[in-house]
């Protein structure tokens, strides 16, 4: 097989036969989904895995001592060590399964926010937030006395490392819960440093990984960081599961989020006790098909590799941007050295929102708004980009079709 | 001017007149007296506009804008400007009414037969109905426009 004699070379029309929505047509003409980062597409692994299970083994998971539910019970927990083995996690006790990337941001700005962390300590995020890292640590602000503050984002669209590192000097924050990789200028931050600057100062970290996940390996071993958000819809799984790793003695510091079943040892009228990590986490029955549905994808993702994904990715931004760069009146947002496939765009004579529409006329998909950064807009002087973004099954012949689409976006509003 | 020939796959939804007005707005400026006047804002995607109203014993005299948004936002508002001018306040909520349902249906079959003129100066913004997501830019300004007339200082676009 090709992969596994060059780790570099993906084929990508190999695996966009995998996607099965891929062969659709859009207003008469093929498809080209550049919209990636806000959702990716499913492989047939993953609609194939969560059908069978419906189809086989179905029931509820952790509570029956029937044959389905054993089996489907092992199924979901498979999910839970692919997760630990794909972050190289210590153990896969540490991986807790949310909602989303949003849900695992809340449960620990709810669980460690009101938990662990005391009134007059500081929680440190940095300008270039989605919105989800964002509010629930200014609802925590708001509830608990619990100062937030924002790290700087230079022109470029990278951290400012000085201003950061200035707002951890006066050990007064307790965590630093920032992106790893930027849904709007697709800047990857230094983690490590950023991980190192912060324990030195006292404060824990937690990485977004939303977007970092899909397009670099992470191992947060090697990133020494506290705890690590990511959501499997962005990584070809289903909605509805996300991943909070978290460090086994911070987590056990925690206390629950969310009351419930599966979530206790016991429980009387007077008192109930938690369970041990994860479970005390995962209160109710949680997204059995989506688990299942993620552990295809992980495996899915295993098979190709991250070096393959990293190398692809990496010569299509290349071609993306010299590409983008030869469209008068277009400016690219964020210049940022180290950068994955999500570019974020305006068009000097045409709004975002046209630039999209009029994309989509010629069967282009991409996003366009605010990406739910607002603050990120404002710090750029915008209101909303057009933004592509680029997935395993992206080709070099889209992002021409994407070129060439803008070229004819911009001579129409000449 | 551009060839339309090459461009007939995005002209349905961007025709010659919503490009002209998006470009050129013809009433795009805050008014100098006025008498009511109030904000739109669309949170989902950014777009902003405010409208001034200046009456005249129950019609409206005139009508300026400032908007920030896209082609579609910005002609919506500019044809409004011009199609409400001279209008009773009450033909104006009548003529909104209408809009709106052009805007999301492409057309209006029980409109009053007295509305069919300004109607079809709006209709070139009939073809956002096939763009659920674009009807908001369409309407924003009318909702801004209502809600000047009733006395509030803000509208948010329906969703």
């Amino acid at each position: 097989m090709n992969i596994m004699t060059n780790p570099a070379a993906l084929d990508v029309e190999r695996i966009r036969g995998d996607f099965p929505i891929l062969t659709q047509t859009i207003r008469g003409k093929p498809l080209v989904f550049l919209d990636s980062a806000a959702s990716a597409q499913k492989p047939r692994a993953v609609i194939d895995a969560m059908v069978q299970a419906m189809e086989t083994q179905y029931a509820n998971i952790h509570r029956g001592l029937h044959w389905m539910s054993e089996r489907t019970t092992e199924a979901y927990e498979a999910a839970r060590d692919a997760a630990a083995t794909l972050m190289n996690a210590n153990d896969r006790s540490e991986i807790v399964f949310t909602g989303n990337s949003t849900g695992a941001i809340n449960l620990l700005a709810h669980s460690y926010g009101r938990g662990v962390l005391k009134p007059g300590q500081a929680v440190l995020i940095s300008g270039m937030e989605h919105h989800s890292n964002i509010v629930p640590w200014q609802m925590l602000r708001d509830a608990n006395g619990i100062e937030l503050r924002i790290a700087p984002v230079t022109d470029a669209g990278e951290l400012d490392i000085a201003g950061y590192e200035a707002l951890l000097e006066d050990g007064k924050v307790g965590l630093v819960a920032i992106t790893h990789m930027s849904n709007v200028l697709g800047t990857v931050v230094p983690a490590e440093r950023v991980v190192q600057i912060a324990h030195a100062h006292g404060a824990k970290v937690m990485f977004d990984g939303s977007q970092a996940i899909v397009h670099r390996k992470v191992d947060v071993q090697a990133l020494d960081c506290d705890f690590y958000v990511w959501t499997g819809h962005k990584l070809y799984g289903p909605t509805g599961i996300g991943v909070l790793w978290g460090r086994r003695d911070l987590l056990e510091r925690m206390p629950p989020f969310m009351g419930g079943g599966d979530m206790i040892s016991s429980v009387a009228f007077e008192q109930s006790t938690w369970a041990a990590v994860p479970h005390k986490f995962e209160a109710g029955t949680p997204a059995i098909l989506e688990g299942i549905g993620l552990k295809a994808a992980i495996d899915y993702v295993q098979t190709i590799g991250y070096d393959a994904m990293t190398a692809h990715e990496a010569s299509l931004t290349e071609h993306a941007l010299a590409r983008l760069a030869a469209v008068e009146g277009l400016r690219v947002v964020g210049q940022a050295q180290d950068r994955g496939g999500v570019i974020s765009f305006t068009l000097d004579k045409a709004h975002s929102h046209d630039v999209a529409t009029l994309l989509d006329r010629q069967g282009i998909a991409v996003r366009a708004g605010h990406h739910c950064a607002e603050p990120l807009m404002r710090r750029f002087g915008l209101d909303s980009t057009a933004r592509a973004s680029f997935g395993i099954y992206t080709t070099r012949g889209e992002i021409d079709a994407l070129a060439d689409g803008l070229l004819r976006v911009r001579e129409f509003f000449q | 001017m551009t060839d339309s020939d090459s461009f007939d796959d995005l002209r349905d939804l961007y025709q010659e007149v919503i490009l002209d007005r998006g470009r050129k707005p013809r009433h795009a400026r805050r008014l100098e007296t006025f008498d009511a006047t109030a904000k739109g804002d669309n949170p989902m995607c950014g777009d902003r506009v405010q409208v001034w109203i200046a009456l005249d014993t129950g019609s409206i005299a005139r009508v300026g804008f400032e908007a920030r948004g896209c082609a579609i936002s910005v002609a919506s508002a500019d044809l409004m400007a011009e199609t409400v001018q001279h209008r009773t306040v009450a033909d104006t909520k009548s003529l909104f009414e209408a809009f709106r349902t052009l805007a999301r249906t492409g057309a209006c079959p029980d409109c009053a037969p007295g509305l069919a003129e300004p109607m079809e100066q709006l209709a070139p913004l009939a073809g956002v109905h096939e763009y659920p997501s674009r009807v908001k830019c369409a309407t924003l300004p009318w909702h801004a426009l209502m809600a000047a007339l009733d006395g509030a200082k803000e509208a948010s676009s329906e969703r």
